[in-house]
């Protein structure tokens, strides 16, 4: 028996494999370990759309708000204020301000502002259109990571896929009740406004239709609690959640849970002075388009904090802190694609593939011992050897195993003695044809070399196109698959190679082709 | 053991005539089956939402028919038993687009009161995603199949390359002939075996022109077919174990991998069967009547040797300061 450097390769192989695999088998804390897909732990894949339409309305709208904050503050008198969903308009009761508008627009990003006597009219060029589209989606990506991530689930994976897609998923959702919460977490708007309500129309909020209310710059709102219940707020808000710094869930004098936030600076200044102005008068606290209470203002509010109270669950409180803490949603989000697994099928499928796994390689295992005797036990070593070394290779890169990667595992134990077939085939016809034993082994590797690397590389070909056009769970068959065939070429063609080099004296000796090789002679 | 003794060679060749004539009507026939029941394309590519639900008993699926009519969302729903009684699919072509409440919530509330049940899994494509799914699949395939050809001529020889694409067009078209005629749900999965079956269908093809190839060059001999008939007989030992060893575990994946692999596990085991056959009846055949120029061949062999010789030639000159 002699050492070559086969065989030492294929010895650190082994070692590596054994290693890096072990924890991924024996589930140890310590650690790299095999990620499992979704379809097989269990959790939620969502693809997510962005409604970026309404992002630029609702910049529009923020807009008109500090339009109107600083003709008030100004004391400029405006005049049939109007805005859709890209522009703002107004005249002016006097065109001396038109300077002094004109140089606060003037400090609007990416705006078009026409001054044309009295009317003015501002719009968003299209650049910036496509920006406000952009940060729209980079900012729905931001707010869900930063949503889930305070959500205390392990490794949510929140990413943009495409131009305006973002993929979610999340790994480990157990129960129905934690994906719905999980859901509506993440589509949550989280869309904080204090509005005025319209004292001196709020008497007539029943006889009043929809189209009315906007037709005086207002909007009907219903209460969160009981619909039945409607507010008539001024469509502007004073100020909205974009001015929040935190909101943190607590408790009122009834121990019954409630939202505390805080605004920044600018939003307590805006704040303060409008609650100083109106005292006497109701201020709407309205979230997502619902109000939650409209409390009389009783004197001026500095310091820049409020309370949001509503009857709600304290996870229910909870999870709403979260949503407002990272900031709402600029844009809606809708469903596009989603793939929910119970933990339960995820088990029953890791159960049945390793079934399927273990079966196949019993009956490969075994048919190689009957037909190649101890080529096919080399073999074997060669394809066990490969099991072990595939688990160490994702293990190591942080692959996912899916249910079709484990169906590629198993593929790859079917195709993986190929090249074994292939070489032993060719040894067993040169001894036929009356070679030394050396000749026999050197030359059934290197005839049968060139075969099984063509025919290895077109399946990689494959597996390469199936990984960058597959989605989810295929490209973990094409990982595996993929790693199976390089695999395969390391322990079938260089380790089997050692092996024989190394007993090549002693089968020489032993001169018995039936024990060796499975064949008469 | 031994199945094949090297003793004779078959006459594979001399067989191909009623091999094409089989394959073609194995082919024709998948067309006309394709043509008339069409494939039976599943939520990835078609859109819709599938949701898969399992009782603590026999599952009540008359009874659940009669809970989804109440919503007209279910409109064009079937239930269908899925790997044992307790267990059923729902499948529909509608989607919905909320976040919070989407199908499956629906789904799931509306089957309330037709026993215990747990909703495993609930698959929502929308049709965006499903025709853009439906394209990268198109692309992938067509990729794979350019990738393939490419590698093929360069390493062998145009018209090898020729004859192993159309072997795999013809072991595409039957797999899919069998996937529309038992009526599987074409899904992804059902796409990563079609792309598997290219692999294995070429991994045998090329062990057998390599085969091919080595007999061109190191015999004298002229005459294709015979050529042809002495390689396939000589790999036929190792085309029937790979295909076994192979076939044993895709069968096994087939009988206890799971209700949810079974597409992939069928597509495959006509796959192999189908590409085994072909690299022998099929790609084989069509090298001989593109007449595959023995002769030629040889003098481009010879013709590249020379100059690789010429060129260690030069660069021994070069190396040895004689330039």
């Amino acid at each position: 028996m002699k050492l070559n450097y086969r065989i030492v390769i294929f010895a650190l192989a082994i070692v590596f494999g054994l290693v890096f695999s072990m924890p991924s088998i024996l589930q140890t804390q310590e650690g790299k370990k095999v990620t499992l897909g979704l379809d097989l732990q269990g959790g939620l894949y969502m693809l997510l759309g962005v409604k970026t339409d309404e992002a630029t309305a609702s910049r529009i709208k923020s807009i008109a708000a500090s339009i109107k904050h600083f003709s008030e503050k100004k004391d400029i008198l405006v005049d049939s204020f109007k805005f859709n969903k890209n522009s703002v308009s107004f005249a002016l009761l006097d065109t001396d301000d038109s300077k002094t508008i004109k140089e606060f627009l003037g400090k609007v990003d990416g705006a078009k502002v026409v001054v044309d006597g009295e009317h003015v009219s501002l719009s968003l060029t299209p650049t910036e259109i496509q920006k406000t589209k952009k940060q729209a989606v980079d900012q729905a990506i931001e707010t869900i990571r930063n949503r889930l991530d305070q959500f205390g689930l392990t490794e949510p994976i929140v990413a943009r896929q495409g131009k305006d897609k973002i993929l979610v998923q999340l790994a480990g959702i157990k129960t129905q009740e934690e994906e719905q919460r999980a859901r509506e977490l993440i589509s949550r708007a989280a869309k904080l406004e204090l509005m005025a309500v319209d004292e001196d129309r709020a008497g007539r909020i029943n006889s009043m239709s929809y189209a009315d209310a906007a037709s005086y710059g207002d909007l009907i709102l219903e209460d969160s609690n009981n619909p039945q219940i409607k507010y008539l707020v001024h469509e502007i808000p004073i100020l909205d959640g974009g001015m929040l710094t935190n909101a943190s869930m607590g408790f009122d004098k009834n121990n019954r849970p409630l939202i505390n936030f805080s605004l920044n600076a600018e939003g307590a200044e805006i704040f303060g002075d409008f609650t100083g102005k109106n005292v006497g008068k109701r201020l709407a606290v309205v979230l997502d388009g619902k109000v939650y209470s409209a409390p009389n203002i009783n004197e001026r509010i500095g310091g820049g904090s409020g309370q949001i109270s509503g009857s709600y669950t304290v996870m229910q409180a909870k999870d709403l802190a979260i949503a407002l803490r990272s900031g709402a949603l600029l844009a809606p989000i809708y469903l596009m694609e989603k793939r929910s697994v119970g933990p339960s099928l995820g088990a029953d499928s890791i159960k049945a593939s390793m079934v399927a796994l273990i079966g196949g390689f019993v009956l490969v295992i075994g048919f190689m011992l009957v037909y190649y005797r101890m080529a096919g036990v080399i073999a074997n070593i060669a394809l066990i050897a490969n099991l072990f070394i595939i688990l160490a290779v994702m293990a190591l890169f942080g692959a996912t195993l899916t249910l079709p990667g484990m169906a590629g595992i198993v593929l790859t134990v079917g195709m993986a003695v190929d090249a074994n077939v292939i070489i032993s085939e060719r040894i067993r016809e040169l001894i036929y044809q009356g070679n030394s034993m050396h000749k026999a082994i050197e030359d059934g590797y290197s005839n049968a070399m060139r075969a099984i690397l063509d025919a290895n590389i077109t399946t990689l070909i494959a597996a390469v196109v199936l990984y960058v056009y597959g989605t989810g769970a295929i490209k973990g068959f094409a990982i595996t698959m993929s790693i199976g065939i390089l695999a395969s070429m390391l322990t079938a063609i260089l380790g089997t190679h050692g092996i024989y080099q190394m007993l090549e004296s002693k089968i020489q000796k032993s001169k018995n082709n039936r024990f060796w090789f499975g064949i008469k002679g | 053991m031994e199945f094949f003794k090297y003793t004779r060679t078959f006459n594979f060749m001399g067989k191909s005539k009623i091999a094409i004539v089989f394959s073609i009507l194995l082919v024709l026939s998948s067309y006309v089956v394709l043509a008339t029941k069409g494939l039976n394309y599943g939520v990835d590519f078609a859109g819709g939402t599938v949701v898969q639900v399992k009782y603590d008993k026999p599952a009540p699926i008359d009874e659940m028919r009669a809970k989804l009519k109440s919503n007209n969302i279910f409109d064009g729903s079937s239930i269908s038993e899925f790997g044992s009684p307790q267990e059923v699919v729902i499948r529909m072509k509608t989607t919905t687009g909320s976040v919070t409440t989407d199908i499956g919530d629906l789904t799931r509330k509306s089957l309330k009161g037709t026993g215990n049940y747990e909703v495993r899994r609930v698959d929502i494509v929308g049709p965006k995603v499903g025709s853009e799914l439906k394209e990268k699949g198109i692309m992938s395939l067509v990729l794979a199949v350019m990738g393939i050809l490419i590698y093929v001529a360069f390493r062998f020889e145009w018209r090898f390359a020729v004859a192993s694409v159309v072997a795999l067009v013809h072991d595409v078209s039957i797999s899919l002939g069998a996937i529309s005629l038992v009526g599987i749900d074409v899904n992804l999965d059902v796409l990563a075996a079609i792309l598997t079956i290219l692999g294995y269908s070429l991994n045998d093809t090329i062990i057998v022109f390599d085969r091919i190839r080595e007999g061109i060059t190191n015999s004298r001999n002229v005459n294709l077919a015979e050529t042809i008939n002495e390689s396939i007989t000589r790999t036929l030992a190792r085309t029937t174990l790979t295909s076994l060893t192979t076939f044993f575990v895709v069968f096994t994946l087939f009988m206890f991998g799971g209700e949810i692999i079974h597409a992939f596990a069928f597509t495959l085991l006509v796959g192999i069967v189908v590409g085994t056959y072909s690299s022998i009846f099929v790609a084989s055949p069509i090298l001989l009547w593109f007449g595959f120029d023995v002769k030629n061949y040889h003098v481009k062999l010879a013709d590249k040797a020379k100059r690789e010789a010429e060129k260690n030639k030069m660069r021994a000159q070069f190396e040895s300061g004689v330039m």
